[in-house]
């Protein structure tokens, strides 16, 4: 007969080892400690001989031991996974304990029946390897499971970790990404301010170039403004003189003459006074304002402003131009400024390729001597839309640069000769105002940039704006 | 005596009429204008030999320069007199004029006394000739 005091050792061991992931507390690992010395303790009272007092109680304590175990086995929810142990022991424990009842009040019974109990203890033993092997196997299944868990736990931290690595680089580019967004958006704020600054210094240097032409160009007028003036004061003493000697009629056609004069003292005054206008008109910053515009007026003006200033700038230039002006143009509303600055393009960019065409002329051969570079600057109405071109019979357009021409800074001028805004400018000039603008250019030969302004457009933005 | 005014400002004309109108009044002179370079020469070449015995140019014009027109004048009527009138009164130009010719070189806003008597001399020069 197995004592019971060895499976309360087995058990308690079997208790105190942990199964797969799961372990059982340090305060439960010392009361099992407990437990089997004190199975150890009775195992040896039971083996050394006693008083039979002394060995009956301790075989009782030994019941009670292992009753107690399983008991605290089967109810402590800490302990249920080890119920499968106890389970297995169990029938072996409860026939033992039957056994020693009937060995000790009926052993006559039990002598009688001696076969039956050790066949119920042989069973009993058979179901506890069977539970055992069974429990092994479970328990080699956690082990796989937990060995799993393990891995899988170690994933999940590398997991994470590779996810706290990756958070953090996604920080650390985000803010490095913010930084490179605001400095980008500084950059276009700077770009834009540049921009305003350098579509005013292109008006400048336009106005640079122009200020030769006005000062020509208002000094012609004053000069007639002088010369009438001056001529009617010599007049007026002329015709006193006539009065004085009554030869009325002669008096009568010098106050013609007088009056002839004082219109052309009007005229000219008029004429200096317009390009003043215009001049402060075009290096005023604020531009925008729509309204009614002769553009026969403005071409002219212009156009001898670019000459006049093309001339001073550079003595050997000499062009010859013409203005081919519909007098039926009406007047529309326009930005003045804007457009005047659009004929100065157009023009100046003439001159200099008819410039650039007798430069590279031998002015020896047939072609140098024939060569007579012109400007012609013509307005027309056709079909309710107004028709302005710049024809020059220069350098003309090469093909390759034909589609550029109209781009921001792109120049074929020296450097410092141009700020390759003129084209783009006039471009966006007339597109805002509803136009088309096309260029025709044969190389060698000839250019004509040609505006088109539909009335209606020019009514409609002029509408949209009030 | 004939004399050629060439500018591309029109109201030239009305201006030289009545600054010499007592000149012309007496026949003493006579003016003619012409406004570029080219209808001053088509102009001089409609009489042979012409009649103009002064040329006054402006230097400023469009097509042809008053200096080129100097050149041109001097090369096929050598005996006509051209005088410039510039309105920029730099060396450049005047040594320009002066080289090719050019009697006299005024400058904007021209000095109609100069002006005047340098016409008054030629009339007196003239008139001495002519006897």
């Amino acid at each position: 007969m197995l004592s019971v005091n060895i499976i309360s050792i087995i058990l308690l061991f079997t208790l105190k080892r942990p199964l797969s992931t799961k372990q059982v507390s340090e305060e439960w690992k010392r009361l099992f400690n407990y437990g089997i010395i004190a199975a150890i303790a009775l195992m040896v009272i039971e083996w050394v001989p006693m008083p039979s007092l002394i060995s009956f109680i301790a075989s009782i304590a030994g019941y009670l031991l292992i009753s107690a175990i399983v008991f605290v086995t089967l109810q402590f929810p800490a302990l249920e996974h080890k119920k499968g142990v106890v389970y297995a022991w169990l029938p072996i424990i409860v026939i033992s304990i039957i056994s020693e009842i009937f060995v000790a009040l009926a052993p006559e019974f039990y002598n009688k029946w001696d076969s039956y109990f050790e066949t119920a203890e042989a069973f009993a033993f058979i179901w506890a390897i069977a539970m055992w092997i069974i429990n092994a196997k479970q328990k080699k299944n956690l082990e796989k499971e937990r060995i799993k868990a393990l891995e899988k736990e170690k994933e999940l931290e590398i997991t994470e970790q590779l996810k706290n690595q990756f958070e953090q680089q996604v920080k650390a580019r985000t803010a490095e990404l913010t930084a490179q967004k605001n400095e980008l958006e500084k950059i276009v704020q700077e770009l834009k301010s540049t921009q305003s600054q350098l579509i005013h210094a292109e008006k400048m240097a336009s106005l640079g170039e122009l200020t030769a032409g006005i000062a020509h160009e208002i000094q012609n007028p004053l000069n007639f403004v002088n010369n009438f003036s001056e001529l009617s004061n010599e007049l007026l003493v002329e015709m006193k003189e006539e009065i004085e000697a009554g030869n009325y009629e002669l008096a009568l056609e010098i106050v013609d003459d007088i009056t002839q004069n004082l219109q052309k003292i009007a005229h000219h005054g008029n004429r200096a006074d317009s390009i003043v206008k215009g001049m402060l008109q075009h290096s005023r910053i604020n531009s925008g304002e729509k309204e009614l515009t002769d553009l026969n007026n403005l071409a002219d003006e212009f156009l001898r402003l670019s000459y006049h200033g093309l001339r001073a700038k550079d003595k050997s230039f000499n062009s010859d131009f013409k203005l081919n002006l519909d007098p039926n143009l009406p007047k529309v509303k326009v930005v003045a400024q804007d457009f005047g600055r659009l004929i100065l393009n157009l023009v100046n960019n003439a001159f200099f390729a008819v410039n650039e065409k007798k430069s590279k002329l031998d002015p020896n051969s047939e072609e140098g001597k024939n060569y007579q570079p012109t400007v012609e600057v013509t307005t027309s109405l056709e079909n309710n839309k107004i028709k302005i071109t710049v024809s020059d019979n220069g350098s003309g357009i090469p093909k390759a640069i034909k589609e550029k021409i109209f781009q921001p800074f792109f120049t074929t001028k020296p450097t410092g000769s141009g700020t390759g805004l003129g084209l783009s400018l006039s471009y966006d000039i007339v597109k805002a105002h509803g136009g088309d603008f096309k260029v025709d250019s044969v190389e060698g030969e000839q250019t004509t940039f040609t505006i088109i302004l539909p009335l209606d457009k020019l009514e409609k933005s002029d509408k949209a704006e009030e | 005596m004939n004399i050629l005014i060439v500018d591309d400002e029109m109201d030239v004309e009305i201006l030289f009429r009545q600054k010499f109108r007592k000149e012309i009044k007496k026949g003493e002179i006579s003016l003619s204008f012409a406004f570029s370079g080219q209808e001053a020469l088509d102009f001089l070449e409609q009489e042979n030999p012409p009649q103009v015995v002064y040329v006054f140019s402006d230097i400023n014009m469009p097509g042809m320069t008053g200096l080129e027109l100097l050149k041109k004048i001097k090369e096929r009527f050598p005996q006509i007199n051209v005088s410039m009138i510039s309105a920029y009164g730099d060396t450049e130009n005047y040594e320009k004029a002066i080289d090719s010719g050019a009697k006299e070189f005024f400058t904007k806003p021209i000095d109609f006394e100069f002006l005047k008597s340098e016409i008054a001399n030629l009339v007196h020069k003239q008139k001495s000739n002519k006897p």
